[in-house]
C-alpha cells in the first residue's frame, strides 16, 4: 500500500502514529487525523454505501457536511455507535470502524442489484406499487422495503457510559470560531463580558484550516486563529467549547449545545461524560457559522474520488494528505483554484482545470494559468468513469462538442458555497433571496442575534474581520457593556470565493437519462426532482417529501440548494417563490444519550419514599408505584403469595387491628378568619358548624361538577382546617385551592400551607386500635365519649406532638396518627412493638383497597374516572344543600348530569362466589346479543374479601340503583358470568364497628 | 424553554418555575348557581385561544406560588408584560415601542 | 387518472418516467362551488374525496393556505389504532380503522398502511385497571385488543426493557394488532389525486380570510387571497388554526392550539418491529419503513401558533424513551419539528353542523387526529351532504359541552390519544 501521506505538508506530527482498522483491516495514521483523512492517508476513498441503490461512494468533504462517509464505529461490544461521520470521527489509537449497509462485503454489494433496477425505483415509486394483493404489502414488500433501508446498526446492549448537562449564561455566545467567530470573540471578551465561543470542529480557525493564502495581523491566518484561540482561553471571562456543535436555536435566545468529551481518546477516562449538552442563555448571539461548498451535479458525480475541492484542500494543507495523483478540478467558481494552485505546489498532477465559466478572471486564474495548469473554461464533465473509484472523466464544451476523456483519480467539484443560515433560520429570523448570488441570506431577525462572515454572504477575508470586529462591539453595547474596539485586524489574502452556480450542469438537466446526484445519501438525482415537479409536486416541501432530497442524515447540507434551484428553473419561478425548506434542529444529529444527560434509571424521576418506608423493606414488603411515591403493597411472609398475604391481613386488621403507611395522603393546612368560608367554596360539603375537634369527608368537584379529589378534613380551631387529599392529587387540589383563593376569592383572609411530607401517619385500624395506642398516647382521652369516630385532637405519643385523628378506611374502630416526619419511624416502631402483643400485624395497600370496598368507600381514580358526579356515587348527602355557590355548583346541574341513565355506584356479586370478577369487565343486561353488545356497566374494583368468605365487586351501572336485585352478565373471552346487583357495602353494613 | 418575569419576585425565570393557567380575565361570575346553560358553556369551555396577543394567565408554582397575568404573542411565543392577577388588562402601544 | 402498478412503473422505466401526469391538478379556483373545504391536510382531503365518490358532489373546491399536507398530516407519528373505551370513540376510530385496510386499493395510491400492533405499556395497578377496562370493552365493541404479560410484551417488541428494577416497571401491556401505522404524506397525496381525478378543485397557497354570510346569516362563500369565492356549504378542517376560522363566522370554540414536537432518529436496520406508546413515562415510538425512529413527544404547556416548542420537552420525551429502552442512548435524533394541535376540553373531536347554517367544522382531534383521518372524511362528507350528521359523527356535536355529555376518553384513561 502506498501512502498518500506527504512529506513535510500539513500539520500534524508524522512521528506520532495511531493504528486503526476499517472493516476489520489494520491501517495506520497519525494523531490529529480524522478517519477520513486517515483512510484517504492509506488511499482507501470507498467507504460506503448509497442508501436506495447502493452504490459505491467515497468521501466527500472534510466536515459535518458528509453524506457519504458514514460508518459504524465500535469501542467494545456495548459502545457500537452507528452512522459516524468518518469526515468528524478523530482518529484514536485502537478506533474500529465499519462500512454500512453493504453484504457481503464494501466492494461486493449484492444490494447493488437495485442500481441495475434503478429505472424501476424512480422518486415515489413505492407510492404507485406494492398494492396487491392486500396482504403482500404486510408480510412481503414491507419486510423486505425495510430490511433494504436503514444505514447502520442499531447498539444491541445498554449504554455503559454516561451524559453529561449544563446550564450557562452569558452576555456574547459565539457560534462559529473561523475568522469571523474568533474576531467577534476578541471584540467581546475585551468588554470584560462574559463570552462563550463554540466550534465543532477540535480545533479553532475554521475555514483558515484549509485556505492557504491568508494572513492577519501580519501571520499566517492559521497561526493568527492559534494564536488568538490561546489567548481568548486565558481570559477568565471567555469560555472555549471546540467539539462543541451549537445544534438548536431556541426561543429567547435559547441555544442548545452539545459537546463531544470523549470521542476523540483512545482510553478516555471512565469518569468523564461521553458527551455533555449545554443549555446556554445567552444576551446575545453571534453567529458565524461560516459556508458549505456544494457539489457539481452532473453524470455519475457520485463515484469515490469525486469530492468538494475545499475537502482536498483540507486534507492536503492540515493533514498533508494527497487525495489522489492525478486530480481533475470542475468548477463553476473561483475558490476551486485555490484546490489546484495548493496540489500543484505540492507536487501533484493536475489534469485539468473545467471550469463552466465562459471567461473567469482574476489572480487565482491567473496563477493557474502561470502554473501551467489545463484551464478549460465554457466546458463541463459530461460523465466519469470508474466503478469503485473515478478513474476518468469526459470533458466537452458546454454549449457541445466532441468529448475528450481525461484519466484522474480524483475530481475536485465546486459549484460555489451555501451560507450556513440554519441557525439564524432557526431563531425563526427571515431569511432574504440574494438575487445576483443565488443564495439565502439572514433578514430581518426575530431574536438578538447577528450573523457575520460567510454564513452572511460575506465574502472577502477583510470585510469579514471588519464585520466581525464590529459585531463584537455591537453585542457588548447591546448588553450595556462598553466597546473598547482597540483590536484592528489588518489582512491579507490570496482567496476569491466568487462565483458559483446551483442547480443542474449541463448534460444533467432533469430530462436527460443520466443520473446526476443531488442528494447523494439519499439517491436523489436531477431526474428525480424533474418527475416530482412533472407529478404535480409545486412546493418544494413536496419536492422533498416525494423524492426525499434533503432529507438523509446531512439533512440536506449540500444539496437542498441544488434541489431547490432545479425545481424552481423547471417550474419558471424564482427560487423563493418556489420556497425553501424548513431549517429543522439539529444542525448535525445529537445523541439521545446526550439530550437524556442524567435523566436515566432512579434519576428519570424523583422516587418519594415514606419516613417508615425502611420499616416496609425490613418486613420483605412488595411494594408499587402510585406517582412518584413507592407504597408497601403487601407483606408476604414466608411461603405467601399476594393472595395469602392480603387475606391475611384482611382477616388480622377485622378480628384484631393492623397497622397502615398512610403518609403518602396529601396533607392542606387551610387556616386563616376565613377559612370555613373558603372550604364551603372548594366543597360540596357544608364546614361552617363543624364543631373544632371534629371532622368531615369532604368531596371536590371541578367547576364541570365531576368528582376531583376527597378526603376527611378535620377542623382544629375555627380558623384551622387540617385537610387530607388522595394521594396522586395533592399538587393538584393544592394548585385547584390557590388558583381560587388567588383569583376567585381574593377576598378571603385564608392561607393554604402544603404540609404533606411534614407529617408522617401511621393508620392503626382494628377493633384492638385503641389498645394499641393508648399506652403510648398522652394528653387525650382515647374514650368514645371524649373522642367519637370522625374527631381529631392534639396531644403527645411518646412524648412527640402527634395530631390524632379517629377516622377509618377500613370500618373498623381507626386512628391515624400524625406525627412530624423526622419521628415517622421511631413512633412506628413503638406502635408496631404494642400491635404485635396484640396479635396485629402490618398491611399494605391492596389490603387498604379491599378493606375499604368491602364496606362500599370509594377511590377516587377508581370508582370515578373524571366522568362521575356525587350523584352517580350516591354521595347526594355529602352535598351542602343549602349553600349559594361551590365550585361545582353549576356544572352539576347541566341536563346530562342530571338526566337519566347515568352510571351509578352498585356492588356486584357473583353467583359463583369463588369467582373474583376482573377489574374493567363489562356489564351486559342480554348476554345473547350479537358483538357490537349494548354495555350498562363496568367493574371498578373486584376482590376476593377473606371476611365475607367471597368475591365482592363495585362497580358502575346504568341505573344501577334501580336494579337491585336483578340479575346481569358480565361476557368474558371464555364464559359468561352472571352477576346479582346490590348494595356496594358488602361487610358490617350498619356500620357499628367503626364506633367500637 | 420561555424565560417569564414574575411580576411578584420581579425576576425572570425559566419557564422549569412555572405552570400555565390559560385564558386570563375569564371571570367566575357571581352568580354563577344561576347562569344559564349557554352561560356555563361559554365561561368553562369556550376560549379565544387568538393567533397573535393573547392574555394568558401563569403561576410562578415552584416560586413564589402566586397566579399573575402575561401578554404573550402566540405566533412569535414572545412576552409583551406580565402583570399581576387583579389588575386589568394593560394597554398595549407603550409596549411596542 | 393512469392507474398506478407495477407494470405501470415498469412502462414508465424504459421512457425515464417522462409519462406520469400530475398527481392532482393545479386549477385556477372559480367563482362558486357547491362546497368549499377550508384546509387542505388529509381530514379535509377525506372530506373532498368522499363528497365526490359517496355523494356525487364534485363541483368542491379544497382550500389550502399552504401545501398540501403541510399541517399536521405531514408533521405527526402516523399511529393509527382504535382500542378506545367509550363506544362513540370505538366508532368513529374503528371505523377508520376499517377503512384504513383497504385505502391503498380504493385510492390506487399505496399509503402503505402497516398493521404491525401497536402495544400500550401498562406500568402500575391504575394503568392495569383502566387497560383491562379498555380490553374488555373492545371486545363486546368487536375490537381486538388483548393483554400481554411483560415477557409477551418483551417478545412483540424485543428492545423493550421489562426489568422490574426499571424506575416505573413494565406490569403487561394492551396489545391491538390492527393498530399500526401508515405513510402520512401519501395520505394526503392519495386523496388528493383521487378526489382531484373526480372534479374536486385542490387550490394551494390560497388562505382564506373571511367567511361570508347572508343577511339571514346562511354562509354564502369565502374570502381568500386568491379572490372570493362563493359556496352554500363551507367545511372548516383546519385543525390548529379552527378557532382563528371560526371567528370569522362568529363563533367561539372549545379549543385550545398547542405546540406538540416529534423527532427522528438517524435510520438504522430494523430493530424495532411494532408501535409501543406509554401514557405513564410520556413516549410513543415506532421505526419508519426507512429505518428512523419515530418519536411523539407531549405538548408544551402554553397554547401556541409558533410551530416550535421547548427543548426540555425533547428531553423528557427521550429519557422516557431511554427509560424503556436503554439500547437507544446512542442512537442519535437527526431532525425534530413541531405541529400545533387543537385541544377540546374532552379531547375528542368536533365533527358538526354549527349555529351558522352552511356551516360545519371538523377540528379538535388533538393529538390524535392521524389515525381518524379515512373516518373522519367519511362521516363529515356525509354529514355536510345531507346536512345532517352522519350516525358516527352524531356524538360529537357542538352542544355536548353545553349539556354536559363529553366524551372524555384523557380522564377515563390518563390517556393521550
Amino acid at each position: 500500500m502506498t501512502s498518500f501521506r506527504l512529506a513535510d505538508v500539513g500539520r500534524l506530527d508524522a512521528s506520532k502514529t495511531a493504528r486503526f482498522t476499517f472493516d476489520g483491516r489494520s491501517l495506520s495514521g497519525l494523531e490529529g487525523d480524522t478517519l477520513a483523512s486517515a483512510l484517504i492517508a492509506n488511499g482507501i476513498h470507498l467507504v460506503g454505501r448509497s442508501f436506495k441503490y447502493h452504490r459505491p461512494r467515497g468521501i466527500l468533504s472534510a466536515g459535518s457536511e458528509e453524506p457519504n462517509a458514514l460508518v459504524g464505529v465500535h469501542r467494545d461490544a456495548a459502545r457500537r455507535t452507528p452512522n459516524v461521520r468518518a469526515t468528524v470521527q478523530e482518529l484514536y489509537d485502537g478506533l474500529s470502524a465499519v462500512s454500512q449497509n453493504r453484504w457481503p462485503s464494501l466492494a461486493f454489494d449484492m444490494g447493488a442489484v437495485n442500481n441495475l433496477g434503478a429505472p424501476f425505483f424512480s422518486a415515489g415509486f413505492y407510492y404507485k406499487t406494492f398494492m396487491w394483493p392486500k396482504a403482500a404489502w404486510k408480510h412481503l414488500y414491507e419486510p423486505q422495503i425495510r430490511n433494504a433501508a436503514g444505514l447502520g446498526t442499531a447498539p444491541e446492549e445498554s449504554d455503559p457510559d454516561h451524559y453529561a448537562s449544563r446550564y450557562a449564561h452569558c452576555e456574547v455566545l459565539v457560534v462559529g470560531g473561523g475568522a469571523a467567530g474568533l474576531a467577534a470573540a476578541s471584540a467581546a471578551a475585551e468588554s470584560g463580558q462574559r463570552v462563550i465561543l463554540c466550534d465543532e470542529q477540535a480545533g479553532l480557525g475554521g475555514a483558515l484550516r484549509f485556505e492557504s493564502g491568508s494572513q492577519i495581523d501580519g501571520v499566517a491566518g492559521w497561526d493568527w486563529a492559534q494564536a488568538t484561540a490561546a489567548k481568548l482561553a486565558g481570559m477568565d471571562n471567555v469560555r472555549i467549547l471546540p467539539r462543541t456543535t451549537a445544534f438548536g436555536y431556541y426561543a429567547q435566545n435559547m441555544v442548545g449545545l452539545v459537546e463531544r468529551v470523549t470521542e476523540h481518546l483512545a482510553t478516555p477516562d471512565p469518569e468523564l461524560p461521553r458527551e455533555r449538552l449545554w443549555h446556554v442563555r445567552a444576551k446575545r448571539v453571534v453567529v458565524a457559522t461560516g459556508a458549505i461548498e456544494r457539489h457539481m451535479v452532473f453524470a455519475d458525480n457520485d463515484r469515490p474520488g469525486i469530492m468538494l475541492a475545499s475537502a482536498a484542500r483540507h486534507y492536503l494543507n492540515h493533514y498533508g494528505v494527497a487525495v489522489g495523483r492525478e486530480v481533475g478540478i470542475y468548477t463553476a467558481n473561483d475558490s476551486a483554484y485555490g484546490a489546484a494552485l495548493d496540489l500543484h505546489r505540492a507536487g501533484i498532477r493536475i489534469a485539468a482545470i473545467v471550469d463552466l465559466r465562459d471567461d473567469p478572471r482574476g489572480e487565482m486564474i491567473d496563477a493557474a494559468r502561470a502554473a501551467g495548469i489545463e484551464l478549460l473554461t465554457g466546458h463541463c464533465v459530461a460523465k466519469t468513469g470508474g466503478r469503485l473509484r473515478v478513474s476518468s472523466m469526459a470533458v466537452m464544451p458546454k454549449a457541445g462538442g466532441a468529448s475528450r476523456i481525461i484519466p484522474v483519480d480524483a475530481l475536485l467539484v465546486s459549484a460555489g458555497w451555501t451560507p450556513s443560515v440554519h441557525l439564524f433560520s432557526q431563531s425563526r429570523g427571515k431569511l432574504a433571496f440574494d438575487t445576483r448570488r443565488q443564495i439565502f441570506l439572514p433578514g430581518a431577525q426575530a431574536q438578538e442575534c447577528i450573523s457575520i462572515g460567510a454564513c452572511n454572504g460575506t465574502e472577502s477575508l477583510a470585510e469579514t474581520l471588519e464585520e466581525a470586529l464590529a459585531a463584537g462591539a455591537q453585542a457588548v453595547r447591546g448588553v450595556g457593556g462598553e466597546a473598547s474596539r482597540s483590536i484592528s485586524l489588518p489582512s491579507r489574502t490570496a482567496e476569491s470565493w466568487t462565483g458559483g452556480m446551483s442547480g443542474s450542469a449541463p448534460g444533467a438537466e432533469p430530462g436527460k437519462a443520466v443520473k446526476a446526484f443531488v442528494d447523494f445519501q439519499n439517491d436523489v438525482t436531477a431526474k428525480d426532482i424533474g418527475q416530482a415537479v412533472r407529478e404535480g409536486m409545486r412546493s418544494i416541501e413536496h419536492v422533498k417529501r416525494f423524492t426525499t432530497n434533503g432529507m438523509a442524515t446531512d439533512q440536506g447540507k449540500t444539496s437542498n440548494l441544488h434541489g431547490l434551484a432545479i425545481a424552481s428553473e423547471i417550474l419558471g419561478k424564482p427560487m423563493p417563490e418556489v420556497g425553501l425548506t424548513t431549517f429543522r434542529a439539529p444542525f448535525t444529529p445529537v445523541t439521545f444519550g446526550a439530550i437524556v444527560g442524567h435523566g436515566r434509571g432512579a434519576l428519570f424521576d424523583p422516587t418519594r419514599k415514606t419516613p417508615m418506608h425502611s420499616f416496609a423493606e425490613e418486613q420483605g414488603a412488595v411494594f408499587e408505584d402510585v406517582g412518584q411515591w413507592k407504597r408497601a403493597w403487601y407483606f408476604p411472609q414466608a411461603g405467601e403469595d399476594m393472595h395469602a398475604a392480603v387475606a391475611r391481613e384482611c382477616r388480622t386488621v377485622r378480628e384484631a387491628a393492623g397497622m397502615f403507611d398512610a403518609s403518602t395522603l396529601g396533607k392542606i393546612e387551610v387556616v386563616g378568619p376565613d377559612a370555613a368560608e373558603f372550604m364551603e367554596l372548594m366543597y360540596t360539603n357544608p364546614w361552617k358548624k363543624l364543631g373544632v375537634g371534629r371532622c368531615r369527608y369532604g368531596i371536590m368537584l371541578r367547576e364541570d361538577g365531576f368528582v376531583m379529589d376527597d378526603g376527611v378534613v378535620g377542623r382544629l380551631a375555627d380558623d384551622r382546617f387540617h385537610v387530607t387529599t388522595t394521594t396522586g392529587g395533592a399538587a393538584r387540589v393544592l394548585h385547584h385551592m390557590e388558583d381560587y383563593l388567588q383569583t376567585e376569592f381574593p377576598h378571603l383572609n385564608v392561607w393554604l400551607t402544603s404540609v404533606s411530607e411534614q407529617w408522617a401517619v401511621i393508620a392503626v385500624q382494628g377493633p384492638k386500635a385503641r389498645d394499641i395506642i393508648a399506652p403510648l398516647v398522652a394528653g387525650i382521652d382515647l374514650s368514645d365519649e371524649a373522642m367519637p369516630h370522625m374527631s381529631v385532637r392534639e396531644g403527645t405519643i411518646l412524648g412527640v406532638p402527634t395530631r390524632l385523628f379517629r377516622m377509618s378506611f377500613t370500618g373498623e374502630r381507626g386512628f391515624e396518627i400524625n406525627v412530624p416526619a423526622d419521628y415517622g419511624r421511631v413512633v412506628w416502631d413503638a406502635v408496631w412493638a404494642e400491635a404485635r402483643g396484640q396479635g396485629a400485624c402490618a398491611y399494605g395497600t391492596e389490603t387498604m383497597h379491599v378493606l375499604r370496598a368491602e364496606k362500599g368507600f370509594i377511590i377516587v381514580g377508581q370508582e370515578t374516572d373524571g366522568t362521575v358526579t356525587p350523584h352517580d356515587l350516591g354521595l347526594d348527602w355529602a352535598i351542602g344543600s343549602k349553600k349559594s355557590d361551590f365550585v361545582g355548583i353549576r356544572g352539576l346541574k347541566r341536563p346530562d348530569l342530571v338526566a337519566s341513565g347515568r352510571k351509578q355506584l352498585v356492588g356486584l356479586k357473583t353467583k359463583d362466589p369463588k369467582i373474583v370478577l376482573e377489574e374493567g369487565a363489562q356489564i351486559v343486561a342480554d348476554p345473547r346479543q350479537p358483538i357490537p353488545m349494548k354495555m350498562i356497566g363496568h367493574v371498578s374494583s373486584s376482590y376476593w374479601s377473606e371476611n365475607c368468605g367471597r368475591s365482592i365487586a363495585l362497580a358502575l351501572l346504568q341505573d344501577g340503583r334501580s336494579l337491585m336485585g336483578e340479575t346481569l352478565f358480565l361476557p368474558m373471552p371464555d364464559r359468561t358470568i352472571e352477576v346479582e346487583v346490590t348494595s356496594p357495602v358488602f361487610f358490617d353494613e350498619k356500620g357499628e364497628r367503626v364506633h367500637g | 424553554m420561555l424565560l417569564i418575569r414574575c411580576p411578584y419576585c420581579q425576576e425572570e425565570r425559566p419557564e422549569l418555575e412555572f405552570r400555565h393557567a390559560g385564558e386570563a380575565h375569564v371571570v367566575r361570575p357571581h352568580n354563577i348557581a344561576d347562569i344559564s346553560d349557554e352561560e356555563f358553556e361559554a365561561f368553562f369551555f369556550h376560549r379565544a385561544n387568538p393567533k397573535g396577543i393573547t392574555h394568558e394567565r401563569w403561576r410562578h408554582v415552584h416560586g413564589c406560588g402566586r397566579f399573575f397575568n402575561a401578554v404573550r404573542d402566540t405566533v412569535s411565543d414572545r412576552f409583551v408584560t406580565t402583570y399581576k392577577a387583579g389588575e386589568p388588562k394593560p394597554a398595549l402601544e407603550e409596549h411596542k415601542a | 387518472m393512469r392507474r398506478y402498478s407495477a407494470f405501470a412503473i415498469a412502462r414508465e422505466a424504459l421512457r425515464g418516467h417522462k409519462g406520469w401526469p400530475e398527481q392532482w391538478g393545479s386549477p385556477e379556483p372559480r367563482s362558486e362551488y357547491d362546497v368549499i373545504i377550508v384546509g387542505g391536510g388529509g381530514h379535509g382531503l377525506a372530506t373532498a374525496y368522499y363528497l365526490a365518490s359517496q355523494h356525487g358532489i364534485t363541483n368542491v373546491a379544497v382550500l389550502e393556505k399552504g401545501w398540501l399536507g403541510g399541517g399536521n398530516t405531514g408533521r405527526n407519528t402516523t399511529i393509527i389504532r382504535s382500542n378506545y373505551l367509550y363506544d362513540e370513540s370505538a366508532a368513529i376510530y374503528d371505523h377508520a380503522v376499517k377503512l384504513w385496510d383497504g385505502l391503498s386499493q380504493e385510492l390506487n395510491y399505496n399509503v402503505m398502511y402497516s398493521p404491525r400492533g401497536v402495544m400500550m405499556l401498562a406500568h402500575n395497578v391504575h394503568d392495569v385497571q383502566v387497560f383491562k377496562r379498555h380490553i374488555h370493552s373492545n371486545r363486546l365493541n368487536g375490537i381486538d385488543n388483548e393483554w400481554l404479560s411483560p415477557e409477551e410484551a418483551k417478545s412483540f417488541c424485543p428492545p423493550l426493557n421489562i426489568s422490574p428494577s426499571a424506575r416505573y416497571p413494565v406490569m403487561g401491556a394492551a396489545l391491538q394488532r390492527r393498530g399500526g401505522t401508515a405513510r402520512h404524506d401519501a395520505v394526503a397525496w392519495g386523496y388528493a389525486r383521487a378526489a382531484s381525478d373526480r372534479g374536486v378543485h385542490i387550490i394551494q397557497n390560497c388562505e382564506v380570510t373571511a367567511i361570508r354570510r347572508s343577511a339571514n346569516g346562511h354562509v354564502t362563500g369565502v374570502d381568500t387571497t386568491r379572490g372570493p369565492i362563493s359556496a352554500k356549504k363551507v367545511g372548516v378542517v383546519a385543525a390548529g388554526h379552527s378557532s382563528v376560522l371560526m371567528a370569522m363566522a362568529g363563533l367561539s370554540m372549545p379549543l385550545e392550539s398547542y405546540p406538540l414536537q416529534a423527532l427522528v432518529s438517524e435510520p438504522v436496520k430494523p430493530v424495532f418491529p411494532c408501535v409501543v406508546m406509554s401514557n405513564t413515562v410520556h413516549a410513543y415510538i415506532s421505526q419508519s419503513d426507512k429505518g428512523e425512529l419515530v418519536i411523539g413527544a407531549g405538548t408544551d404547556q402554553y397554547y401556541s401558533y409558533s410551530q416550535t416548542g421547548g427543548l426540555h420537552i425533547l428531553e423528557h420525551t427521550l429519557e422516557a424513551i431511554c427509560e424503556m429502552f436503554p439500547v437507544f442512548t446512542r442512537m442519535k435524533m437527526l431532525r425534530s419539528w413541531g405541529g400545533i394541535v387543537d385541544v377540546t376540553p374532552d379531547r375528542s373531536p368536533i365533527l358538526a353542523k354549527t349555529p351558522v347554517p352552511g356551516l360545519y367544522v371538523n377540528c379538535g382531534w388533538g393529538t390524535g387526529g392521524f389515525k381518524a383521518t379515512p373516518g373522519s372524511g367519511h362521516v363529515f362528507a356525509q354529514t355536510i351532504a345531507n346536512d345532517n350528521p352522519h350516525p358516527i359523527a352524531a356524538p360529537y356535536r357542538l352542544e355536548r359541552f353545553r349539556t354536559g355529555r363529553l366524551i372524555d376518553e384523557a380522564a377515563a384513561a390518563a390517556v393521550a390519544h
